[in-house]
Order: C-alpha cells, then sequence, then structure tokens
C-alpha cells in the first residue's frame, strides 16, 4: 500500500508560547492553558500516515485538538511546527515549506474538506450547483456545458435532488447542505480527503445514509480520508485505524477495532465506556 | 508433516481497567502451533482465556506477553505481536478470517452483501463477489428470501451461518474460529462440519474453539487445552495499584 501523507511533530500553539509551555500542558497536566505565558497548546508533537484509500478515524472530546489537525493539513492555519509530506503519484510534497500559490493549488486540486458547519464548506450566496462550478474553475475546467455536466454527476452521486441544483444551499436541509458539500470537495476527485465532525446534529437517519454514501466513495474512488468525530459510532464503521487525542496530544493509536474492545489510555477506557 | 503457519509461544493476555484500578488475567502461558491443511481445536472452562487468544492473533486484543508468529505464503516469519497496524490489516484483507461468536453488521446491509463483502475488499467485482456468496449461502441452506435483507432479524443459528459464510468465503490461509456450530440444529451442524473438513481438505490452517467433545473428536487433529488464570497473586494487585 502507498502512503498518502506522513505527519511528523505536528504542533500549534495559539499566543505567544514560552518554554515551559508543552511541559505545563497535555494529558497528565489534564490542561492545554499553560499557566506561564496563558498560551493555548492546541497540539504538540502529533505523527501519524495515511494510505492510499485508507480511513483514518481521529477521535476525542471537543478541546483535544482532532479539529486543529486537519485544519492545518488542509492551510486553514498554519502549524507553530512539525512537518507533513503528501505523495501524489510519483511527486512529494513538504506541505508546509509550500509557496502559498503552490498550497492553493493542492487545496483546490488535490484535497477536498468537508466542515461539521456548513457556511464553512459552501458560499450560502450562489446556488448549489454554483458552489460545485466554483472549484471546477478553480481546478482548470472553463467550459461552461461540461461543468454543468459534471456538477449534475456529482449532485446525482450524492443524491440531490437534481430539480434543487440551482436553488441557494441555505433552503436545503442540514442533510442536503452536508451532501453538497460532499459533492463540493470530491469535484476534483481529490486522492485526499478530509472530514471534520460531518454527521454530527443530522437525525440519525440522515447520518447512516451520508455515512454509507462516505464508505461507497472510498471503495468507488479509493480516496484516503481522515475522519475527525467524537462520535464512536462514526469511526467504528467507517475506520480502520484510529488516533485518539486529549489535549492536543496523541495518547493512542491502533486498529479501531482494538481502540474499541481493548483500550489501554484511562481515558480511552473511559470514553469507550461511555458510549450508548 | 506439513508446514506450520501460526506458532503461538508463551502467549499472554491481561487487561488492566484503570478507572476501577483491576488487573483481570485472561489467558497464560499459551502454546500452540497451527498447520496446513489442519485444525487445531481450543478448549478448557470458561474463563481460560479461549477468545482471547483469538482475538490477540486477530490484534481485536493486544496481546501481553508471548510470541505469535506466522508464516507468510512466501515463506518468511512475521511476529504479529509486533507487526505494523498497516501489516495486520493487509492479513487481515487477504491472509487471515475470523468467525466471531457474534455477527456485527449494519443493519441496513443485504446478507448477499455482507457475505459477499471480504472479495470485494480483495478486488473481486460485486457481481462475481455475490454470485460466489450466493453458491455459498445456498450451500449452507440459507434461503433465499433471506438474501436481500439484513441478517438484523434473523434467527441465531441464520445469522451463525451468515458469519460463517462470511469468514469462509474467501479461504483464508488461517482461519479463526469461535465456537462455529453454536446455535444451530443437528442438520446444519452436519453442513458446517462438511464446510469446515472442505477448506481443511484445500490446505487452510484453522484454529477453532469448541464446546462439543463430539466436535473436538471430529474435525481436531490437534487438541489444546486451557486452564483458567492461577487465583491472583497479591503481588500483581500491588504492582496494579
Amino acid at each position: 500500500m502507498n502512503k498518502v501523507l506522513e505527519v511528523r511533530g505536528l504542533s500549534k500553539i495559539y499566543g505567544p508560547g514560552c518554554a515551559s509551555c508543552v511541559e505545563s500542558t497535555g494529558p497528565e497536566k489534564e490542561t492545554n492553558l499553560c499557566p506561564h505565558c496563558g498560551s493555548v497548546v492546541a497540539l504538540h508533537d502529533v505523527s501519524f500516515d495515511l494510505h492510499e484509500g485508507e480511513i483514518l478515524g481521529v477521535m476525542g472530546e471537543s478541546g483535544s485538538g482532532k479539529s486543529t489537525v486537519v485544519k492545518n493539513l488542509y492551510f486553514d492555519q498554519m502549524p507553530s511546527s512539525g512537518e507533513a509530506t503528501f505523495f501524489d503519484a510519483d511527486k512529494q510534497h513538504d506541505l508546509f515549506c509550500l509557496n502559498a500559490a503552490r498550497q492553493r493549488w493542492l487545496r483546490n486540486h488535490r484535497f477536498g474538506m468537508v466542515y461539521q458547519n456548513p457556511h464553512l464548506g459552501l458560499n450560502f450566496n450562489i446556488s448549489a450547483g454554483g458552489n460545485i462550478a466554483e472549484r471546477l474553475l478553480m481546478s482548470d475546467l472553463m467550459d461552461y456545458g461540461q461543468i454543468r455536466e459534471r456538477a449534475k454527476a456529482l449532485l446525482a452521486r450524492t443524491e440531490v435532488l437534481l430539480s434543487r441544483m440551482d436553488d441557494l444551499p441555505g433552503n436545503f436541509s442540514g442533510g442536503m447542505q452536508q451532501r453538497v458539500q460532499i459533492a463540493k470537495a470530491l469535484a476534483t476527485q481529490p486522492p485526499l480527503l478530509y472530514l471534520d465532525e460531518v454527521t454530527t446534529g443530522l437525525d440519525l437517519s440522515v447520518q447512516a445514509r451520508i455515512l454509507d454514501l462516505i464508505l461507497e466513495i472510498q471503495q468507488e474512488l479509493k480516496t484516503a480520508m481522515v475522519v475527525v468525530t467524537h462520535d464512536l459510532g462514526v469511526i467504528r464503521l467507517l475506520a480502520g485505524r484510529a488516533i485518539v487525542m486529549k489535549y492536543g496530544r496523541i495518547i493512542e493509536s491502533g486498529l479501531t477495532d482494538q481502540i474499541l474492545e481493548d483500550p489501554q489510555h484511562a481515558y480511552t477506557q473511559r470514553l469507550v465506556a461511555s458510549a450508548l | 508433516m506439513r508446514a506450520s503457519i501460526l506458532k503461538v509461544e508463551n502467549f499472554a493476555k491481561h487487561f488492566r481497567l484503570h478507572e476501577q484500578n483491576k488487573f483481570i488475567p485472561s489467558s497464560h502461558d499459551v502454546n500452540l502451533t497451527v498447520y496446513a491443511g489442519e485444525l487445531t481445536a481450543l478448549i478448557g472452562p470458561t474463563g481460560a482465556g479461549k477468545s482471547s487468544v483469538l482475538k490477540g492473533i486477530y490484534r481485536t486484543y493486544l496481546p501481553s506477553a508471548g510470541r505469535i508468529l506466522y508464516r507468510h505464503a512466501l515463506d518468511h516469519e512475521i511476529d504479529l505481536v509486533h507487526a505494523s497496524d498497516h501489516q495486520i490489516l493487509e492479513l487481515r484483507r487477504c491472509d487471515i478470517g475470523f468467525v466471531t461468536q457474534f455477527l456485527h453488521c449494519l443493519p441496513r446491509q443485504a446478507t448477499l452483501d455482507v457475505v459477499a463483502h471480504p472479495l470485494v475488499t480483495l478486488g473481486i467485482a460485486r457481481e462475481e463477489a455475490r454470485r460466489r456468496a450466493a453458491e455459498l449461502l445456498s450451500a449452507m441452506n440459507l434461503p433465499e428470501r433471506l438474501w436481500s435483507v439484513s441478517p438484523a432479524t434473523f434467527s441465531g443459528g441464520e445469522r451463525q451461518r451468515v458469519n460463517l459464510a462470511r469468514g469462509l468465503i474467501a479461504r483464508p490461509r488461517l482461519l479463526l474460529l469461535d465456537e462455529p456450530t453454536a446455535s444451530l440444529d443437528p442438520a446444519t451442524s452436519e453442513i458446517v462440519i462438511g464446510l469446515i473438513e472442505d477448506l481443511k481438505a484445500q490446505g487452510t490452517a484453522m484454529l477453532a474453539i469448541f464446546h462439543h467433545p463430539e466436535l473436538t473428536r471430529r474435525l481436531a487433529d490437534r487438541v489444546v487445552e486451557l486452564s483458567p488464570p492461577p487465583a491472583l497473586a497479591k503481588s500483581l494487585e500491588k504492582e496494579c495499584a
């Protein structure tokens, strides 16, 4: 199996930072707020690999830093330190050493992101179809007819009614908005997709159909995915491997069934024991 | 003598429950070998850690001690205790099957797809995979009217057959079976026994937990008896505290 992504020592500190930040925060200290300088250590020394066609689950409670991981990898933010390498066919990209233009190119062509909040992923001032066209335009498809056809195909694939293609996303239900977001993220057939709490807050039946859709896409297109969620059910369904985060650190990683059936860390044991 | 596929040496598994501050021993001092085309039976009373051995081999549990040496088709050996997660995932996909006691599947996935799934992950086209799944399910006497619905509503025996079919379909090199004929009626048990014999004849190595001496007598080439862990020594409790 080929590696798609290699992340090493990813750290993110909000605030001035000081020499004591790292040692005064973390799971043992039960905080990510540095008592000396008031900085927030959102991530410290996060490392993992992602292989082609694989789904990696990132779990943990609010504030554990799990969303910050994908936000950094999608260039929504820059990390304080660390490296990430994206392997694309025969090319390697050192993500945090690229200039802004190269980063934008990767973001538009080779990565996809689906946010929990559709307002972050969709432009609410243009139609559902227009949102997808926007991404296709950024990836250099210019022919109106082709763009329209491709947008139709994507919306059909994600089960959005084509009769509503020209409606504004604001008039859609939450589940439909997520489907449009997924269609938009998939528009360029990216080999790497980030999903940040995509089913949180949706009805159970809507959740199930979106998760099924994600699995189908992974099987069809062999897209590698990083799935951030606090929901153990989502992890169990989607992810082959998972990492567990707390106060910005990875405290445990392993095969999903192992983490759920034989968790090693006290926190993971508590997390698994509190599943409904 | 046939080639050994799996060698388990001094395997042990215990659980540390941090919240309750408890140490729970399960398997201890397990030694066994499984050969190609043979079945090794794991027997012993409840609580002797039989399932923990299977789950330890499959990495659903992290082994606490010992070695689990698996021999690849190309003859190199790998210690599953230290194999990477990706190596284990690859072995699960291509080499090692596990029929657990309980079938976990989505309540909205058709039985045919549940059974066909291991073939699909091997890259076999969905239609072909479904065709082979249908063949196997009819050989196992699972009524055709059930194929298109989820096993969630099935009886224990029907579910067990689906579970077995899914484990057998890809003809793994090593198959782990946790009480494969529990909750089956005598006629269906016979069918399952026949399938296990066929698989053995084709060279699959099997490690199975059996409760009926009759089954062990009929199917096992070797028998390994596990005993429950010795009474918890005070020193262990202290170590955990």
